[in-house]
């Protein structure tokens, strides 16, 4: 079986995001990069079907300037086995549109059984690439994944509803699925991968990229109305006035 | 046609997010001299149209199919996009709810539309709508300008506007066709059901201590049932203290979780990401400790404190138990 996984580089949580100077985005130089977390859970997931089959290989694929190489040698080192980048200068698309037709364009010819992508990103947060990319593969698809079965006739996946709530979904294959965060416990990558992924083919492609139809104007930070006490002080100080609060306002105590 | 907004069902009625896209649907044609029609299709098809047709709207397009009488992505996707050719909308709009997660993308790849996900807030510029976005969590915000020409889907988180300011009326309810096979559904879903957790029902308790990856490692758990015990609270969660085996799932407050509205709602070491916030935002009073000044929790708490989780908590315990 063939399966790929997309990987996405994105601000780390914890970086201090900080706006470029005309405000069209953030500043760069100011941040650490990692993979995007649900595209960790859906790169551990690829890594087990294949386990799982025998006789498969996991490609890891990743859009993005040079520096997104980077997570794609942690998913070499992870086990995957190979890596194709496509070279992108600016960070990011923010037309979903337009980078699943790059991704579709260079993932075409392999012709994949399973790509897997992560739901959503914690960067632009659109939702929607891994199921345009199917539909421009032809494949099924399936939102939401929080489990995955590979059967004798094609494949089942449960499906995160709202609220607690889930569902069964059967589909055959070739299938897109975006894969939601805690289904699997991904691995960390052991010293003897590291040192394997070196050798490990990681493909360059250019993408050519046309006009953005969404596009971002101006970047910033919002405020709500709502008016937040903020206790200061030092830590004795700080508990104290919470706990007088917990008394008089919020009458808890 | 000028602005179409399609319907979402919930347990037979309206979705109330489908409400809401409703009133933004009526902002936008307000501000842009656009008429606002609306499409009910599934199951529920003929009840929702009855209920949409006493608002204010140029018309209620009802569908009625077979292949749509269970939801599936396939489906649904084809019924939208056959109308969206056919009477060329400026403006789709949904709720952005799981389910137009699962459906709308398509709809963009299969009529080659731009996809403005999950926005919330719109403003007119120059005669120009731009939606606006959250970034990085809701760490940030953005403008999001569309460049198309054609048709544009947009979507709207829940709470971006208010259901109850629809503008009543009238909607003509007119049926229309559309033409699905069954082999183009390549998904069969089985009904959905609840996993049995026999796990807590957080709705019901008065004080929940709620803690978010800023925990850092399981060990450091103990800090927090102390303090649950110390207040006499109930132990939630955000998503990855779940994901990561931490806590069961029966402890996850937000959109995959449970929803509660206690007295007091103490996130601890949680950002304040849109899907945690959805399940606790209704709570009496919420107190915030972060580290980050800037996360967005504290844009929503009454009372906020800047500091480190492991060193106040604690603290607050102690003091809490004489
Ligand atoms: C479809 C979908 C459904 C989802 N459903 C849910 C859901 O039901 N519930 C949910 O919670 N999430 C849900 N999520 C995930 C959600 O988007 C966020 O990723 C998640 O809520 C973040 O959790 P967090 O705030 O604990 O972690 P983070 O966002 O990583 O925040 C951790 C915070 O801890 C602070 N911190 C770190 N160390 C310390 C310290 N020592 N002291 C004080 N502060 C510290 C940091 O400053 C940071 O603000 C869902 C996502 C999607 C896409
Ligand atoms: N530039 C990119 N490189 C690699 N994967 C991407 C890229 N953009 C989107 N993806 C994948 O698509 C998922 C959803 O992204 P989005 O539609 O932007 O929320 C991500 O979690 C990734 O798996």
């Amino acid at each position: 079986m063939k399966i790929a996984v997309l990987v996405k580089q994105v601000p780390g949580g914890e970086s201090t995001l900080r706006l470029n100077q005309n405000g069209t985005w953030i500043n760069e130089d100011a941040v650490t990069y990692e993979m995007n977390e649900s595209d960790n859970y859906a790169l551990e997931e690829a890594l087990q079907i294949r386990d799982s089959v025998g006789d498969s290989e996991v490609v890891a694929v990743s859009m993005g300037p040079d520096r997104v190489q980077k997570i794609i040698r942690e998913a070499l080192a992870k086990g995957a086995e190979r890596g194709i980048h496509i070279q992108m200068p600016q960070a990011g698309l923010t037309d979903s549109l337009l980078a699943a037709r790059e991704f579709a364009a260079v993932m075409k010819p392999e012709k994949f059984d399973l790509v897997l992508s992560g739901l959503q990103s914690d960067d632009l947060g659109l939702g929607q690439t891994g199921v345009i990319l199917g539909e421009f593969l032809g494949m099924s698809t399936a939102t939401l994944v929080v489990e995955t079965k590979l059967e004798t006739d094609g494949l089942k996946v449960k499906q995160e509803l709202e609220a607690g709530w889930f569902q069964w979904v059967k589909m055959s294959l070739p299938a897109s699925l975006t894969i939601q965060s805690g289904l699997n416990t991904p691995r960390y990558p052991s010293l003897k991968g590291i040192m394997g992924a070196k050798k490990k083919e990681l493909k360059l492609v250019t993408a050519e990229v046309d006009k953005a139809r969404q596009s971002i104007g101006k970047v910033f930070t919002q405020h709500s109305e709502k008016k937040t006490i903020m206790l200061d002080g030092s830590i004795d100080q700080v508990v104290e006035q919470l706990i007088s609060a917990f008394k008089t306002d919020i009458k808890i105590l | 046609m000028d602005i179409l907004v399609v319907l979402e069902a919930s347990k037979g009625l309206i979705h109330r997010m489908s409400l809401e896209a409703i009133t933004s649907a009526q902002y936008l044609g307000h501000e842009l001299g656009l008429k606002v029609n609306v499409l009910a299709l599934g199951k529920d098809a003929k009840a929702l149209a009855q209920q949409a047709s006493s608002f204010g709207l140029e018309s209620v397009m009802l569908v009625e199919n077979e292949q749509l009488s269970t939801y599936s992505a396939d489906g649904f996707a084809e019924a939208v996009k056959q109308i969206i050719e056919k009477e060329k909308p400026a403006y789709v709009i949904f709720g952005h709810t799981y389910q137009v997660r699962d459906y709308v993308p398509k709809i963009s790849a299969r009529t080659n539309s731009p996809f403005l996900a999950d926005n919330i807030g719109l403003k007119i510029i120059k005669g120009k709508p731009v939606f606006i976005k959250h970034l990085f969590n809701a760490k940030l915000a953005a403008e999001i300008e569309p460049q198309s020409e054609g048709t544009c889907l947009i979507s709207f988180q829940s709470a971006a506007f208010q259901a109850e300011n629809i503008k009543s009326g009238s909607g003509p309810i007119k049926s229309v066709t559309v033409d699905i096979s069954e082999d183009q559904i390549k998904t069969r879903s089985e009904a959905p059901f609840r996993e049995e957790a026999g796990g807590v029902d957080l709705t019901a308790a008065d004080i929940i201590v709620s803690i978010g990856r800023g925990i850092g490692k399981e060990e450091n758990l103990a800090i927090i049932y102390d303090l649950a015990k110390a207040l006499k609270g109930e132990v939630g969660s955000s998503r990855p203290v779940v994901d990561a085996g931490w806590l069961p799932s029966s402890r996850q407050i937000g959109s995959s979780g449970q929803t509660v509205s206690p007295k007091l709602y103490l996130a601890l070491g949680i950002s304040g990401s849109i899907q945690h916030v959805v399940g606790m935002k209704g709570s009496k009073k919420i107190v915030a400790i972060n580290k980050d000044s800037d996360a967005p929790i504290f844009e929503l708490a009454d009372y906020g404190i800047v500091g480190d989780i492991m060193e106040i908590v604690p603290k607050l315990t102690d003091a809490l138990n004489p």
